[in-house]
């Protein structure tokens, strides 16, 4: 009897224990309507969109590096800086969403010197919307997070400038505002915000768009060679894309992965 | 106990005036940061860290030094360090407070520094050094503070503070620790991905911050006539040259491991700092003297009768401070950011306004220190 009880007590209480604890993680992890949404640890947003909204599981990129050329490269970083209202500063405290880089910097592990003289020599850069990202990890205030469609996007408001994020990023994909950006905007789009001195900024992957039912700027400009869409759906384009041609990404073995993909 | 802060004699009073001189400069350079953005530092897209963040990883070390006295004292009841730990204590909230300083300095948007208590986000390093920091802040002033009211009453001091006195040891690993955490938790940064990088911070600055406490003490002692007590510095001497060599060979486990795996992204940073970079090379002198007073300071310091004399210990630990101020204070950071994740060179090197702003952080920290330290020698002197 006494066996039975105490055996009793100690299941009671591993019960009480896990069904106090379960409640308080989720709302650690939690807290307020929704349950994706962090109010002490970082976790995935949701997305709050209108009716006519782009949506998906997984939004993902594909450059296919051997359709760029100099107009596409060009049309794309002009289209994307004016657009989101990137100043143009020149320097080492220039700030860029979406850039040229070579391929051999671009994939430091991945190419040889071997490659075919008619293989692509750059190819664009931009953030790689990582499944996990190291630069949601480290921010101390959750001023950049990740949503449930995978975008990691920046609260400029909530930003104190510590940078922590643009030493966590391991693909150089973040750009600190060192002086007042505004100066620096030869002409201002009044639809989405300029931003002041001391936050960081990055690339989006147009979630102001995606909102209103439009693709990505650069997308849109480039002639075929990006293409956009949802990872987690078979059918989209970047799915067929991915699984008809060979692709790499940067730095796969970082463990962030990366949802930008290269066709080579 | 805060009236001694203000009755003192014409040479300190000139001090407090020089630092006071200093503080503001460093308001004025201050200034034109807050004005016209962190654009007036050396810092840029690829090196997003300076000289301020490595200012704070630097003192975070000395200040974690207390627990050099803290530990021979109570934990093996070494009662001849009973008259220095008050220094310890209050050199460790000067530290601390300079720490603080130097990061929200380095903040782009520092009115909104509070969104790191507003919005608590305990998946960030940073959230975590918040913590550490301001909780060993408030330990050392709540023990500095209570110790030496019970010694100018002359009584014991209360039970109660020992909790506090024992939390301070491991606490004090515990700055560092996650100092170390903050840099060596990122992937694509070779030269701080390593799991040494805890033991090296808490070893070097097991070596800088007491050979930093000898070196004040004796300035202490030739102003104030406050006698540490003898044998009491050279073997603080013993922690300091024992602590820079346990240093000096986590600093070889960095460089074996790094060159005989031969990883191109991990050997980079190391080849930047010590040899050059594809031409690039603004630390390698600086990294070379760094070892060279490094490996002098531990050969004067392994001679105990070097420790004994005055001369030898504090030119011993200035070797030893200042390779380790160089290795901490200029090349971690730098050297972890070149070449970037592109594998492009940047270097950095301060500005003339970013040395201001820390010229002027400086002195605040040493205005604390003065302050402290002239309350504790005065409630001292009146004991005695």
């Amino acid at each position: 009897m006494k066996t039975v009880r105490r055996d009793f007590l100690k299941v009671a209480a591993v019960t009480a224990f896990g069904w106090g604890i379960c409640p308080t993680v989720k709302a650690l992890a939690s807290g307020g309507a929704r349950p994706s949404e962090g109010l002490f640890f970082a976790s995935r947003h949701a997305v709050h969109v209108g009716p006519n909204a782009l949506k998906a599981q997984r939004w993902a990129m594909v450059i296919d590096t051997t359709k760029l050329n100099e107009k596409v490269v060009q049309d794309i970083v002009q289209v994307c800086h004016t657009t989101h209202n990137v100043p143009d500063i020149s320097g080492q405290q220039n700030i860029k969403w979406i850039w040229e880089a070579p391929m051999e910097n671009l994939f430091l592990d991945d190419l040889h010197e071997f490659q075919p003289e008619s293989g692509a020599k750059t190819a664009l850069a931009l953030c790689n919307h990582c499944d996990n990202p190291p630069c949601v990890r480290v921010c101390p205030t959750k001023a950049t997070f990740q949503r449930e469609d995978g975008i990691v996007i920046m609260d400029f408001h909530r930003c104190i400038g510590c940078r922590y994020c643009m030493a966590g990023c391991p693909y150089g994909s973040r750009s600190f505002n060192f002086q007042d950006p505004r100066p620096f905007i030869a002409k201002t789009t009044p639809d989405f915000p300029t931003r002041t001195k001391g936050v960081v900024e990055k690339c989006e992957f147009c979630a102001e768009r995606l909102a209103e039912g439009k693709m990505p700027a650069c997308v849109e400009v480039s002639e075929g060679a990006l293409a956009f869409g949802d990872l987690a759906d078979p059918e989209s384009e970047v799915r067929k894309l991915l699984a008809e041609r060979f692709s790499i990404r940067r730095s796969p073995t970082l463990g962030t992965n990366p949802c930008v993909y290269y066709l080579v | 106990m805060l009236e001694k802060a203000i009755q003192g004699s014409k040479i300190y009073w000139g001090w407090i005036a020089t630092l006071l001189l200093l503080m503001s400069i460093g308001a004025a350079c201050y200034w034109q940061q807050l004005s016209h953005g962190l654009t007036i530092t050396g810092l840029s897209r690829d090196v997003s860290w300076g000289f301020y963040i490595a200012q704070f990883t630097f003192l975070v070390g000395v200040a974690a030094s207390a627990v050099m006295l803290v530990i021979p004292k109570y934990l093996h009841n070494y009662q001849k360090f009973s008259k220095i730990l008050i220094l310890g204590e209050f050199n460790a909230v000067a530290m601390v407070v300079l720490c603080l300083l130097f990061i929200i300095v380095d903040l782009g948007s520092p009115q909104r520094l509070m969104n790191v208590l507003l919005h608590p986000t305990p998946n960030s390093i940073l959230f975590w050094d918040m913590v550490v920091l301001n909780g060993y802040l408030l330990i050392n002033i709540l023990v500095g503070w209570v110790t030496l009211e019970a010694e100018r009453k002359q009584v014991a001091p209360p039970n109660w503070i020992k909790f506090f006195i024992y939390l301070s040891i491991p606490w004090a690993v515990s700055i560092h620790t996650v100092t170390a955490f903050l840099y060596c938790g990122l992937p694509g940064r070779g030269y701080w991905l390593t799991a040494v990088l805890a033991a090296r911070f808490l070893a070097s600055a097991f070596a800088a911050g007491p050979a930093f406490l000898i070196m004040v003490t004796y300035i202490v002692k030739i102003f104030t006539g406050f006698d540490p007590g003898k044998g009491v510095l050279s073997t603080l001497g013993k922690t300091v040259v024992y602590a820079m060599c346990v240093n000096l060979f986590l600093l070889l486990c960095e460089v074996f491991t790094v060159f005989y795996s031969q990883i191109p992204s991990h050997m980079a940073h190391l080849q930047y700092l010590f040899a050059g970079y594809h031409g690039h090379g603004v630390l390698v002198a600086w990294m070379w003297s760094a070892i060279i007073m490094g490996v002098v300071g531990i050969l004067i310091l392994l001679v105990p009768a070097n420790r004994e004399r005055d001369n030898m210990l504090v030119i011993g630990c200035f070797l030893i401070f200042l390779g380790a101020w160089i290795d901490k204070g200029l090349g971690m950071i730098g050297g972890g950011f070149v070449p970037n994740p592109l594998h492009e060179i940047t270097e950095y090197v301060p500005s003339q306004l970013e040395l201001g702003v820390s010229l002027g952080v400086y002195a605040t920290g040493f205005l604390v220190l003065t302050i402290l330290y002239k309350i504790a020698i005065g409630v001292k002197a009146e004991v005695e």
